[in-house]
């Protein structure tokens, strides 16, 4: 690249960093319109790329559904998505941009005509709005359709690049339930789109706190030298939510805390904040560490000493009162489906020898939280008298993932007034409550990088697939064992979520 | 909200503190320092649209009034924290000698450490890096097009005048229509051989887009008068045809280019809290605007 033009354009210039990417043309077509996911996170998240001038003139959304719909109606829906949840302010101009390319195709997916009728849509949106041939298919449907709607979109053409024209696809998790399932899909998708064409969405992996752990460790100094097990004691990485299960019981009960966060956001997690340096910051160079550090995580040996799991009992949260997770609407009365799990793994490296990773979810616990705790060892020796150290613990990093996006720093500091009494203090980043509103949604990001072409936030196949490998042994283990243990709700979980790090010597943090 | 009449800047700095430890946290999240210089008039509206920018980087800001500088030097400041997260808030007012020395009172005022940027929401000193308070920031940002004095000749004065970390909101009120450009430009590779740039009469960010096209293209850009708002087109002719982007109305503009249907896309006349967040984004040099700023400046006036 030279200065005098980037790609052969003279406008554009490496050092000109106020010059966005703009995706080159090119349209979206959506797949389940309806659901919860397309109308608060996608069409918003698409309003605000548009608004930001990051979407390309021309650009098209199709709405693909069973419902009997013509384009007002689906323009209607799309209207009212980004009225209510757009994070930028409604605009008539910005509107008019992308109402101008809203189309609605409805049908079922098992339906040969109405894809017949897709590819028609898309061949008149190529020709009247100028999206190149470039389309994303975006499934926000349950994967069970997958094989379906992509089965169509190979058989009417829509599936391969032609020329410079390319096809790209979007898929949500569940990535199976197990590492055979996940094999299965995976065959079902990449059977018909190349590897690279396929995008697997963990909005977790779009977060701009969750993107600053790499920057945090890698672009500092102070941070990597002490980021070994010969500092670190342990890590702790919790995700809690403070609700139910809500309206979700037909997807939940049988698939679990474990399956539904673990799996994904969790080891994705732990995948960041335990792997090496990379040595750039390419989507290939990221993929190979990630993989790299999963491949050494392992389960102890002895699963009923290194794992607990809950469900959520009737009571009282944060002054409300619920219900326990088996009288929630549509979950069998005799469900062992875990609505809280936690693990102890161990990542077989020299970096992180006998430093273990404990995982933990649930629902129903205190607050809604998301972090990485990092626990350092205490000083091997302290200089004080025998009293002055009581109250002092172990240093900690604590990530925040979210809410309130930012780092506390704990570490021991002299209480005013006594003689000499440590005790711990933190000190606190934060983004700024408001700084959080002003950045880009995780979607808005996600979304872009598809447009873009552009994989590094994206997990791979081969992280799904061994991310279950670690976690299958776990719930084979479980399905033989009962019941999940009651958990009050609005705690912290189960008891035997607090033996599993007793056993240890160590206690959860209360995030 | 807490005002304070004939003080110094450690007592000004003293309520910073208290303010922020009655509001409940002592902690300091702020990224920057922004000092905002204005006069009387401006304040309240220049005031605004900082804090509406610290909303996405937050700032310590400082207004500071300039008065009448005759008389006793006279320093009043009204203080408070922001509510939502955006940092702290001193309205500095100085009247009598004091106005001179104006850089004295807010530098014991700059967070440690973090970057400073000055901003003058209407008309700034001809040598904005040679000035007292402008000498303070990394960061000196003005605005060609609020100027109320010379209005013709500034945008080139303050080019001449060029130091590594001026920028101007007319050029930041470029950057969509600048990306517009450059990615029609990736669709349709070829040289540019001409190129105009339609806007009302006085329009430095007009001046500015030719300019650039200049630089960048190499050619000469006719540059059109028209009953704007703002710029109203730009359009670079190609061996194949035009890449035309019209804007009649400063929202909905129209992009077209050889063998595509046109386009309609939104490019609104951005809000200045929209143009601050993208000034204080990056705090280092710009080196395109440097050397926009080099050619601009040494241009002799037209004729």
């Amino acid at each position: 690249m030279s200065r005098s033009g980037v790609g052969g354009n003279p406008l554009r210039d490496e050092r000109d960093r106020r010059l966005p990417r703009i995706a080159g043309p090119c349209g979206l077509v959506l797949f389940g319109v309806t659901g919860d996911l397309a109308t608060k996170k996608i069409m918003p998240a698409i309003y605000d790329l548009a608004s930001r001038g990051l979407l390309p003139p021309g650009f098209s959304l199709v709405g693909f559904a069973r419902r009997d719909w013509d384009d007002q109606d689906f323009s209607r829906i799309v209207h009212d998505a980004v009225r209510e949840h757009a994070r930028t302010e409604f605009r008539e101009e910005v509107w008019a941009q992308l109402s101008d390319g809203l189309r609605f195709v409805s049908g079922e997916f098992s339906d040969d005509q109405a894809f017949a009728r897709l590819r028609r849509t898309i061949e008149e949106l190529d020709e009247r709005r100028g999206t190149g041939g470039n389309h994303v298919f975006y499934l926000s449907i349950p994967p069970r359709y997958f094989g379906d709607v992509v089965g169509q979109l190979k058989a009417n053409g829509l599936a391969e690049d032609s020329g410079s024209a390319w096809r790209r696809l979007v898929v949500e998790k569940p990535f199976g339930h197990d590492l055979a399932s996940a094999r299965e899909l995976n065959e079902v998708l990449e059977g018909v789109f190349p590897a690279e064409a396929v995008f697997r969405i963990d909005h977790y992996l779009g977060k701009e706190t969750v993107q600053n752990i790499l920057t945090t460790r890698f672009a500092n100094e102070m941070f990597e030298p002490i980021w070994n097990s010969r500092y670190v004691d342990h890590v702790q990485i919790t995700m809690a939510e403070d609700g139910g299960i809500g309206g979700r019981a037909g997807y939940y009960d049988g698939i679990g805390a474990a399956r539904d966060v673990i799996q994904n956001h969790l080891l994705q997690l732990l995948a960041l904040v335990a792997m090496e340096e990379p040595t750039s910051f390419s989507a290939e160079s990221l993929r190979v560490e990630k993989q790299k550090v999963l491949e050494s995580v392992s389960l102890p040996r002895r699963l009923d000493l290194a794992a607990a799991r809950g469900q959520y009992a009737a009571g009282w949260a944060g002054g409300e009162k619920v219900a326990g997770f088996l009288e929630e609407d549509g979950v069998r009365k005799t469900s062992t489906t875990e609505s809280y799990a936690a693990l102890r793994l161990d990542v077989d490296t020299r970096r992180w020898a006998g430093v273990p990773f404990y995982l933990r979810t649930g629902k129903r616990l205190g607050r809604r939280v998301t972090e990485v705790a990092v626990t350092f060892k205490r000083a091997p020796h302290l200089p004080f008298g025998p009293h002055a150290t009581e109250e002092l613990t172990h240093n900690a990093l604590v990530i925040r993932v979210q809410p309130d996006e930012g780092m506390t720093l704990r570490f021991g500091s002299k209480v005013p007034g006594t003689a000499l009494e440590i005790r711990d203090v933190t000190m606190d980043f934060a983004y700024g409550s408001s700084f959080a509103e002003a950045s880009p949604e995780a979607y808005e990001r996600l979304i872009l990088d598809v447009l873009l072409g552009e994989p590094p936030l994206f997990p791979r196949q081969r992280e799904v697939e061994l991310s279950w490998q670690i976690l299958d042994p776990l719930i084979a283990h479980w399905a033989d064992r009962g019941r999940p243990e009651q958990y009050p709700s609005g705690g912290w979980g189960p008891a035997g979520a607090d033996a599993l790090l007793q056993r240890d010597g160590r206690a959860w943090r209360r995030p | 909200m807490t005002e304070l009449s004939d003080v110094t800047s450690a007592e000004i700095a003293a309520e910073l503190v208290r303010a922020r430890t009655r509001a409940g946290s002592p902690v300091m999240g702020m990224v920057l320092t922004l000092v905002v210089v204005t006069d009387e008039d401006g304040a309240e509206a220049a005031m605004d649209a900082a804090r509406a920018a610290s909303r996405e980087h937050p700032a310590r800001l400082l207004g500071v009034v300039l008065g009448d500088g005759r008389g006793r030097g006279h320093v009043d400041a009204h203080v408070r924290t922001g509510t939502g997260g955006s940092g702290e808030v001193a309205l500095i007012r100085l009247r009598g000698e004091v106005v001179r020395h104006a850089s004295s009172v807010v530098l014991p005022l700059l967070l440690p450490d973090a970057p400073v940027a000055v901003w003058w929401p209407a008309d700034a000193p001809a040598d904005p890096a040679a000035d007292p308070l402008g000498a303070l920031g990394q960061r000196r940002i003005t605005d060609a097009a609020a100027a109320t004095r010379r209005r013709t000749t500034v945008l080139r004065t303050q080019c001449g005048a060029y130091s590594p970390g001026d920028t101007d909101l007319a050029w930041t009120r470029l950057t969509r229509w600048r990306a517009l450009l450059a990615a029609s430009l990736d669709l349709h590779p070829g040289r540019v051989r001409s190129a105009r740039v339609g806007a009302e009469a006085h329009s430095p960010s007009a001046d500015l887009l030719a300019a650039w096209l200049e630089l960048r293209l190499k050619i000469t850009v006719e540059r059109v008068t028209t009953s704007g708002p703002g710029i109203t087109e730009t359009s670079l002719t190609l061996a194949d045809g035009e890449v035309r982007i019209t804007r009649p109305g400063g929202g909905l503009a129209t992009l077209s280019s050889p063998g595509r249907p046109d386009q309609s896309v939104a490019l609104p006349r951005r809000e200045l809290p929209d143009l601050l967040g993208e000034e204080l984004r990056r705090l280092d040099e710009d080196e395109v605007y440097a050397a926009l700023a080099r050619r601009v400046g040494s241009r002799r006036r037209r004729t």
